[in-house]
């Protein structure tokens, strides 16, 4: 039953970091209908400078803030610079420049940071809390990369939901020919939904690192479980993108405590074929149909 | 060709636009003024829907100038030209169905002119328009095809424009509708300072609503005239109005 619940919470923790990564691509789908395969990449970079910042202040909520903002700036000036370049009702192509700066991005990375393993600092403890001789698996550092991610999610759906940049922004992503009628500038929410999606994607790429090793490909694995958990939630969905993380990060940890940690990988890709063959449109998407 | 001192609302000049090859307008001249409804009729494939697009900024134009009262808007981006006082409700309806009722609205009245007092052009268009205020927080894929209609024109007046252009608001909906619809919209013109741009493939009851009509053919304008003078026009109707 303990080894249960600690791998219940284990699986949550990691799917609390999935369900950001799917966030930050169904926020991309949703506004430009391109799945950003350089999104990984730009994590990793973001989570290098953070990197910087830790070893220079100690401080690693300092790097976090750094991760941040570097990644808003960073999706801001992807768009702007590459993506709007390729043109409108251009979606193949604009996939393929996303998977070029995927690998210039990692090249650039293995250049400036280096490519060896370098480990990045916990935000806090990383053992299991303890009472009676029995410890769970649940950490203080589980707790604060649980917590970012509500924190940031709610203020999403709040700005959405309750702004007029968040109209604005939904409007551009649902109907842009309107929304510029009605007087939106819609390539400047463009950018600001690609600025978001980054932030978005910098914080799971430091809270995956957190306690653990970076390298240029360390974001590799949570590219490909992101992505299938954005597929379960369905594309369009951002509740589902979280729902589809959170439910990746449980079944994967189920695999590894009952199945085995080698069979990880292959579990991820029979939930990606499993929710293509039963249920293409994802559990949470409105549109019946899914665009490949 | 220097524009005569009118006060129009809208002023179209010698507009000239198309597609890769197709020239659908060819020096087009049409004005609206305020507080009057202008019709702009012909067959499919006139140049209507065109010329709309083309005032509002989403076709580019090849030559001609568009003037919003006294400001060139020629060649401007659609987001400017809607601030600039121009909302253009687009054929289709325009509807943002995965927002709702209110939501759709208050992206009308957040534009410019409105800006500081949303909720109430937002009341204003539930005064105007009842059943929407009813259905207000449901989602507008809901609506039937008439409310639909109602909102997007709703939408458009939200943001206090000088000019509203329509392109067929008749289309698909029952003349009963459409009857209750261009009434609201008389009524909401007579002794405003709107200016109405009305394409309308049904020209019997858009001449009915109208006070100008401006006839299109292959996109050059071969009549302009009072409304009852066009219906009027035998020859011109059987020519080009169909009926």
């Amino acid at each position: 039953m303990l080894q249960f619940v600690n791998t219940l919470l284990t699986g949550l923790g990691q799917g609390a970091v999935y369900a950001a990564f799917a966030l930050a691509l169904v926020l991309i789908w949703r506004s430009t209908r391109v799945v950003n395969f350089a999104q990984g990449a730009m994590a990793a970079f973001t989570t290098y400078l953070a990197l910087l910042v830790v070893e220079s202040t100690g401080s690693w909520w300092v790097g976090l803030l750094v991760a941040l903002a570097s990644g808003l700036v960073l999706g801001a000036g992807v768009e702007r610079v590459v993506v709007r370049r390729v043109g409108p009702h251009n979606e193949l192509g604009a996939v393929i420049v996303t998977l070029g700066l995927f690998v210039a991005l990692q090249a650039l990375a293995s250049i400036l940071f280096g490519a060896q393993f370098r480990s990045f600092p916990a935000p806090a403890g990383l053992e299991g809390f303890s009472r009676g001789g029995v410890t769970i698996a649940l950490t203080p550092s589980m707790l604060i990369t649980v917590g970012a991610v509500a924190v940031v999610l709610l203020g999403l759906v709040a700005l959405f939901r309750f702004t007029d940049v968040g109209l604005r922004m939904r409007a551009s992503a649902f109907d842009g020919e309107v929304a510029r009628l009605l007087g939106v500038p819609v390539g400047r929410m463009l950018t600001l939904g690609w600025a978001l999606a980054a932030l978005v994607g910098s914080l799971a790429g430091v809270l995956i690192a957190g306690g653990s090793l970076v390298w240029p490909a360390y974001m590799d694995t949570v590219i490909v479980n992101g992505f299938v958990a954005a597929v379960l939630g369905g594309l369009d969905s951002p509740g589902g993108a979280v729902v589809g993380g959170l439910a990746m990060g449980v079944i994967l940890a189920l695999v590894t405590g009952y199945v085995g940690s080698d069979l990880v990988p292959l579990a991820a890709l029979a939930v990606l074929v499993a929710v293509l063959l039963v249920r293409p449109q994802g559990l949470f998407a409105r549109t019946a149909a899914r665009r490949v | 060709m220097s524009a005569p001192a009118t006060t129009a609302a809208l002023r179209v000049t010698g507009l000239t636009a198309g597609y890769g090859p197709v020239t659908a307008l060819d020096g087009v001249d049409v004005t609206a003024g305020p507080g009057r409804i202008t019709a702009v009729l012909g067959a499919n494939g006139a140049g209507k829907t065109t010329l709309l697009r083309t005032v509002s900024g989403l076709v580019p134009a090849r030559s001609g100038s568009v003037h919003a009262g006294d400001v060139d808007l020629t060649g401007a981006a659609p987001e400017r030209i809607a601030r600039a006082g121009i909302a253009h409700v687009p054929e289709g309806r325009g509807v943002i169905t995965e927002l709702t009722v209110e939501e759709n609205l208050r992206l009308g009245a957040l534009l410019g002119k409105a800006r500081g007092r949303t909720d109430t052009a937002i009341d204003d268009v539930y005064a105007m328009f009842p059943p929407l205020a009813e259905r207000r927080r449901r989602d507008a894929h809901t609506l039937s095809g008439g409310e639909r209609q109602m909102l997007v024109i709703g939408r458009a007046l939200a943001c206090g424009p000088d000019v509203l252009l329509l392109d067929e608001p008749s289309l698909g909906l029952a003349p009963r509708v459409v009857a209750q619809i261009f009434e609201l919209l008389r009524e909401r013109v007579e002794g405003s300072r709107l200016a109405v741009l009305l394409v309308e493939q049904n020209a019997r009851s858009a001449l009915s609503v109208a006070d100008i009509g401006v006839v299109l053919n292959l996109g050059r304008v071969v009549a302009s005239a009072p409304a009852a003078e066009l219906a009027a026009d035998d020859a011109l109707r059987h020519a080009y109005l169909g009926f």
